[in-house]
């Protein structure tokens, strides 16, 4: 193993690291805001890279061009999820926990039937486009430019977020529902529309991130199960209720993850992001940023 | 303890003598073999099930990753007997042993998580175990272990013709795993994983001793599932990591009791009575196609129960005016 392969394999592993950050953050989002965990995130996943594949398939839509269209389709898919679903999730008197585990899990079921009743179980790709296969070549090292174009979505919407949080009134609404679901009544503010357009706004990321993964990735009905269990602990690593925590959640699990395909066997990768997870919250049981 | 608490406990034991009773006799009038299968897969997911109560509902800690200590009693029975000749009787105590250890091995570090930071170690831990079996040479790898079955032999408890020993063999697990349950209910134990579960805290400020009680839990609820898994594995005859160690495994053995009702004593058996027939019968008559339309019935069947009736399906019987003296 030379110095070159490990610097080329951490380089990738940084880039996908910042795509599982995009992909986790819409979760942490939801989670932060009403201590719900969405778990038919990976199916919200996986319904975002159909989007951008048929938009391909029958518009010969680029998924760079499509990625703004399939976030926009999956705010309103969220918000709808929210209100036909959530909302009844979250009024449960009883075992509270469970009916939203479980409302959301049955909807994952749910979709993930859907997408193999109408769009079959096969595996599908988007054939060409602009940057598939393509790579550059940076001090000798190759980056994968579909990878690399999303490392740099994800750090944009990431600085997106930041400010949509902190500079608008919207993101102060959602922080004082955050706080205190009850009192912001009070001032006025809806809370189930607040949570609406929270589900929306966190849909709306995991569809950027669809879009790009549709790139370089197969696409079938099972594909966001493979990718829900990273989003999960790349949520918890970075700490539930802060949603730049998966942003380093997000960059820790990429690089964790290519520096276990350096030395343990490739069907063994995700073995080092589960030992790292446990160590982590071995140590500190609510993750490295969490306030909760 | 007060009177109607008492009475409600004797009638559940009664109920329960006379349906296992009833239960036992059916066989004898059905006959066919694809029913008997479903009725054995039923049973014994109402004793996996009611075992993952026991941690999960009555000691609050939700666990998504019993699939490891199903796969462990699975593993642990076949070994021991393709690889050393040992009898699967003594390889299903030998895996719920080594369950249970496992079990509060992991609960020591883990038992000090909370909400979804536990809920994730659970699932995190048996996908670890899942890759690792997947990757073990000796224990066949990915493409698992065959059982060679050499004809019907109480002995060996393998049957090639016949169903109804597993079936008896079901029945009974399910048996113990309830009495199992009912007895705790009322022990000093039972009253302290309800603590737990509702307030650790103050659980703990009143002398309830939280992480021996986490830990027991774990350790019977472990062993009863891992001797699912040992009979799983003679029942299948054919075991590889993903088929008893995978995630699914974890959701469907803690679907009945959710469905059911988390944390009650009938909530299990209600649910898997329901659950699992309806989920072969989808399976084989709209499943075959391969498109899915099972998945939706069964998804949209956990959206609607987990919205409607939050307490599980028990509290419909609640509404009964007899059930609800006895609630009180």
């Amino acid at each position: 193993m030379t110095a070159e392969t490990i610097i080329q394999s951490l380089a990738s592993g940084l880039l996908m690291g910042l795509l599982y950050g995009l992909i986790a953050a819409g979760l942490a989002l939801i989670f932060g805001l009403m201590d719900v965990v969405n778990f038919a995130h990976g199916e919200f996943l996986m319904i975002a890279m159909y989007a951008t594949f048929f938009l391909f398939a029958f518009f010969a839509i680029d998924p760079l061009l499509a990625a703004p269209l399939v976030a926009a389709a999956l705010f309103v898919f969220g918000a709808v999820v929210y209100l036909l679903v959530v909302r009844f999730a979250v009024r449960a008197k009883a075992n509270a926990g469970m009916v939203q585990i479980f409302s959301t899990f049955g909807l994952a079921i749910v979709m993930r039937g859907l997408a193999q009743f109408f769009f079959t179980p096969d595996y599908r790709s988007v054939t060409h486009s602009w940057l598939g296969g393509k790579t550059v070549s940076v001090a000798g090292i190759f980056l994968p430019e579909p990878q690399l174009i999303g490392a740099m979505v994800s750090i944009a919407a990431f600085v997106a977020l930041y400010f949509f949080i902190n500079r608008t009134d919207f993101g102060r609404a959602l922080e004082a529902t955050r706080e205190d679901a009850g009192a912001v009544a009070l001032v006025g503010i809806d809370k189930n529309r607040v949570f609406a357009l929270g589900w929306g706004l966190g849909a709306a990321l995991v569809g950027l991130a669809g879009a790009i993964m549709a790139i370089f990735f197969y696409i079938y009905p099972d594909v966001g199960a493979s990718f829900a269990l990273i989003a999960y602990v790349t949520v918890a690593l970075g700490g539930f209720g802060s949603v730049f925590g998966a942003f380093a959640g997000g960059i820790i699990v990429g690089l964790v993850e290519a520096s276990t395909a350096l030395i343990l066997p490739p069907s063994l990768k995700s073995v080092g992001i589960y030992a790292v997870y446990l160590l982590v919250v071995f140590i500190r049981p609510r993750g490295l940023f969490g306030s909760m | 303890m007060d009177a109607n608490f008492a009475q409600r406990r004797r009638r559940d034991l009664i109920m329960a003598f006379c349906l296992a009773v009833i239960a036992a006799l059916v066989p004898l009038f059905v006959k066919d073999v694809y029913v008997q299968n479903i009725m054995v897969l039923t049973l014994m997911y109402a004793a996996l099930s009611q075992s993952w109560n026991i941690l999960s509902g009555y000691c609050g800690q939700i666990s998504l990753g019993h699939a490891l200590y199903f796969g462990l009693g699975a593993y642990t029975t076949a070994l021991l007997f393709t690889k050393f000749g040992v009898l699967p009787w003594f390889g299903m105590l030998a895996g719920g042993a080594i369950s249970a250890l496992i079990a509060m091995a992991l609960g020591y570090p883990c038992f000090r998580l909370r909400g979804h930071y536990f809920v994730i170690a659970t699932i995190v831990i048996a996908e670890i175990a899942l890759l690792l079996f997947q990757n073990w040479d000796w224990a066949g790898a990915a493409l698992g272990i065959d059982i060679p079955v050499r004809g019907d032999s109480w002995l060996k408890f393998q049957f090639a013709r016949s169903k109804l020993p597993y079936f008896y063999f079901a029945l009974a697990l399910a048996c113990i795993a309830w009495f199992v349950t009912w007895w705790l209910e009322d022990s000093k134990w039972g009253y302290w994983w309800r603590a737990v579960k509702d307030n650790p805290d103050a659980a703990e400020s009143l002398g309830v001793v939280v992480f021996n009680s986490k830990m027991g839990a774990a350790a019977v609820s472990a062993f009863l599932v891992a001797v699912g898994g040992s009979f799983y594995a003679q029942f299948v005859s054919y075991i590889d990591p993903e088929s008893v160690m995978g995630f699914q495994f974890s959701l469907l053995m803690a679907l009945p009791a959710v469905l059911g009702g988390i944390g009650t004593l009938w909530g299990p058996v209600l649910g898997a009575v329901i659950l699992i027939p309806l989920t072969e019968l989808t399976r084989s008559f709209v499943g075959g196609s391969g498109r899915g339309v099972d998945l939706i019935v069964y998804g949209t069947l956990i959206v609607a129960i987990s919205l409607a009736l939050p307490k599980g399906l028990v509290s419909v019987f609640s509404l009964f005016p007899w059930r609800k003296e006895a609630a009180r």
